[in-house]
């Protein structure tokens, strides 16, 4: 308490007390990861909410855009869990997520839509496909370092993506089954969604009823004036924050381990690491399988709910985003990856989009300017023309975001944070 | 899988170890090495004795830290062999090596940076149960992974404080000083639970304290049978605690013995100070 205080003895009661409560937030907070991730969250809601107001938006309109920010930032989230895996502990600087996400995505497809696979079947068989893809892409990761690998696995993506995008193999045969990637336009059919049959009697029907299930999960919605769809995205965002859990449990152990210390040995100096009986090359294998898998796993989440396998979804942009999105966090920390993906996603990836549409709406564009020099024929058309093409001006904010990050705090949000590779803690010496 | 191979390893090391006392514990064998035009190590021949402290010399270029490359599989010889524990190991893998019990340090010290001291040292230790992914995160199977790291970290301390580092335990690798991350190299080689080590100068940039420290543990170890061969720039060194001397010279072995038997041998000032001496 006394060390808080500030010196001066005529500074006022009132900043004292604005100290300590800043102090005990803060204590609060970083108190145990999950909460401080909880406080993020809450942060980005406030900040949404206060824009949704000010927007004018009516209470259906948002909650929806809270369902909206959740989706994103847990889906960043999942995938920045399983590249810190592979960059963060391990150092493997693997820029071909784009690729694995295809792979798990594509093979989900062809397993339940094509084949017809029960969507849980089909998706631990696209997993199994995406991990062993990640297996065999790491086998030059066994000799190569850094940039070279790095070359092979964005090469990697591209490949995948040509491939998916090929008209060659957009419809074929394999074992007997007739299959294809859908060439350009990607194959029909969406991924069915399990929460659908969960609250529809024939959710593909053009006007679907909802079951007895559904009946009493929309009801309860509607008494908080919430219309059907945003409260069946919510439950979506519920699911997707569960896999954010799981992914987390998994990895804080998969790192909190021996096998995570090795793969930290791996990233520093992989020379000593062998020097000390390590055979690096199966802890390769295993982190770029399991990563892999991860990374197909969620594109599996993301894209059941936003429809569209397509091969734009897949550009090397989303490997980048994803980078993007780990430095902010902090790379080696997985609290700080679901920060970071959490505060790219809603803020950066979904913010943009929203203050556009909020704005657009505010100003109903009297004037909507098509080129430049309309824009300056005042205040209100500057505006929405700005707003208009915010979407496309993320990327060059994301480039000033990068630029003040590396400059300013290059380990991240969270980066050196100490996460010390062990189940138990090393520094409480049992014996004594 | 990994567990088996490792048990046999370890099979191997025992018996191998009983069978051969009184034989040299390391012999190499007309050991060759070229870098296109340079031939690095030209035909080296050696044994080491168990519980000794070999000194290994030469001037600049002598070939001594190839040398210990390729005892440790960093670098492959072109030609030659390594005998360690009566087991051919010139082929064998860098970790296949360390887990036969032979293991080294790098002249300059190689600290794993973002990690703590104690997460250097508990990296070390073979058969770590938990090395494999699956007991890791398995319920039942991780909790047998933390008994064997709460054994361990017992291990770790010991070795902390026997090297007098226990006190920055807490602290990242690389916030250590020069001399602070050559005693974390001999503390996490010695983790490894090896049966001899090649120390690639390991008093280099150590003040003299520390040195004193430094050399105080390898005799202590040395009387509890470990063997050591140290690569080392300073003959009063080299001379006070190392029996016997081998000196390298362009590739090439030019003398071996005792230290007062290498001190007068003619040659090696010849080749450490590059001319002809006169009688």
């Amino acid at each position: 308490m006394s060390e808080s205080e500030p010196p001066a003895g005529e500074t006022t009661a009132e900043a004292n007390a604005e100290q300590s409560i800043r102090d005990r937030v803060w204590t609060v907070a970083s108190a145990s990861d999950i909460r401080l991730i909880a406080v993020v969250m809450l942060v980005i809601y406030a900040v949404f909410l206060f824009l949704g107001i000010v927007g004018g938006l009516d209470v259906n309109g948002l909650y929806s855009s809270l369902e909206r920010v959740t989706f994103f930032a847990a889906v960043y989230a999942l995938v920045v869990l399983a590249l810190n895996l592979q960059w963060g502990y391990a150092g493997l600087f693997n820029i071909g997520i784009a690729g694995f996400m295809g792979i798990g995505l594509y093979s989900m497809h062809i397993l339940t839509v094509q084949i017809g696979l029960a969507y849980p079947i089909g998706a631990v068989g696209a997993v199994l496909i995406t991990s062993l893809f990640g297996a065999i892409v790491a086998l030059p990761a066994l000799r190569l370092r850094a940039d070279y690998l790095a070359i092979v696995t964005l090469a990697f993506a591209e490949i995948i993506r040509s491939i998916l995008g090929s008209q060659r193999f957009a419809e074929f045969t394999f074992a007997g089954f007739d299959i294809g990637f859908g060439g350009a336009t990607g194959p029909s059919g969406t991924l069915p969604d399990p929460l659908k049959f969960l609250l529809y009697k024939d959710p593909y029907s053009l006007r679907p009823e909802p079951n007895w299930f559904g009946e009493m999960y929309f009801g309860l919605f509607d008494l908080f004036v919430i219309d059907d769809s945003t409260a069946e995205g919510m439950l979506y965002a519920l699911v997707l924050i569960v896999f954010v859990g799981l992914f987390y449990f998994l990895l804080v152990r998969v790192g909190g381990s021996p096998f995570g210390r090795v793969l930290k040995a791996i990233r520093e100096d992989e020379t000593v690491a062998n020097a000390l009986g390590k055979d690096t090359r199966q802890f390769k294998i295993k982190v770029f399988a399991l990563g892999s898998a991860l990374m197909g796993l969620a594109a599996i989440l993301w894209y059941t709910k936003r429809g569209g396998v397509n091969p734009t979804n897949f550009e090397p942009e989303v490997t980048f985003f994803i980078f993007v999105a780990l430095i902010i966090g902090g790379a080696g920390s997985n609290t700080g990856s679901v920060i970071g993906g959490a505060v790219f996603g809603a803020l950066l990836f979904r913010g943009p989009v929203f203050i556009e549409r909020i704005i657009n709406r505010q100003l109903e564009a009297e004037a909507d300017p098509t080129t430049i020099f309309d824009a300056f024929n005042g205040v209100d058309p500057f505006i929405v023309y700005t707003t208009d093409n915010l979407s496309a001006l993320r990327i060059v904010l994301l480039g000033v975001v990068l630029v003040v990050l590396i400059q300013r705090r290059p380990e991240g949000l969270l980066g050196n944070r100490k996460e010390i590779a062990s189940g138990i803690d090393l520094e409480d010496r049992g014996g004594d | 899988m990994t567990t088996t191979a490792r048990t046999e390893t370890d099979d191997d090391r025992d018996t191998a170890t009983e069978g051969t006392t009184g034989e040299p514990i390391l012999q190499v064998r007309n050991l060759q090495k070229r870098f296109g035009g340079v031939v690095a190590v030209d035909g080296v021949d050696f044994d080491i004795e168990p519980g000794t402290v070999t000194g290994l010399i030469g001037p600049n270029g002598a070939g001594k830290s190839t040398t210990f490359d390729l005892i440790t599989g960093v670098q492959t010889a072109d030609s030659g062999q390594v005998l360690f524990d009566g087991t051919d190991i010139t082929e064998r893998r860098p970790e296949q090596i360390a887990n036969r019990g032979l293991v080294r340090t790098f002249q300059i010290a190689r600290e794993l940076s973002e990690m703590t001291v104690l997460e250097n040292v508990m990296l070390a230790p073979p058969d770590q149960q938990g090395e494999a992914m699956w007991r890791s995160v398995l319920p039942w199977f991780r909790g047998r992974v933390n008994d064997q790291e709460r054994t361990l970290r017992e291990v770790a301390w010991e070795t902390l404080e026997f090297f007098d580092i226990d006190h920055l335990a807490g602290e990242y690798a690389g916030n250590l000083s020069g001399g602070q991350r050559k005693l974390l190299e001999m503390a996490r080689v010695f983790m490894t639970d090896p049966d001899m080590i090649l120390l690639d100068e390991p008093l280099a940039g150590v003040n003299p304290t520390l040195e004193e420290r430094l050399l105080d543990r390898i005799h202590q170890l040395q009387s509890e049978g470990y063997t050591f061969l140290l690569v080392e720039h300073d003959m009063d060194i080299v001379m006070n605690h190392c029996d016997p001397v081998i000196v390298m010279h362009q590739g090439q072995l030019l003398t071996e013995g005792t230290p007062e038997a290498v001190r007068k041998d003619d040659r090696v000032l010849e080749a450490y100070l590059g001319g002809e001496v006169e009688q």
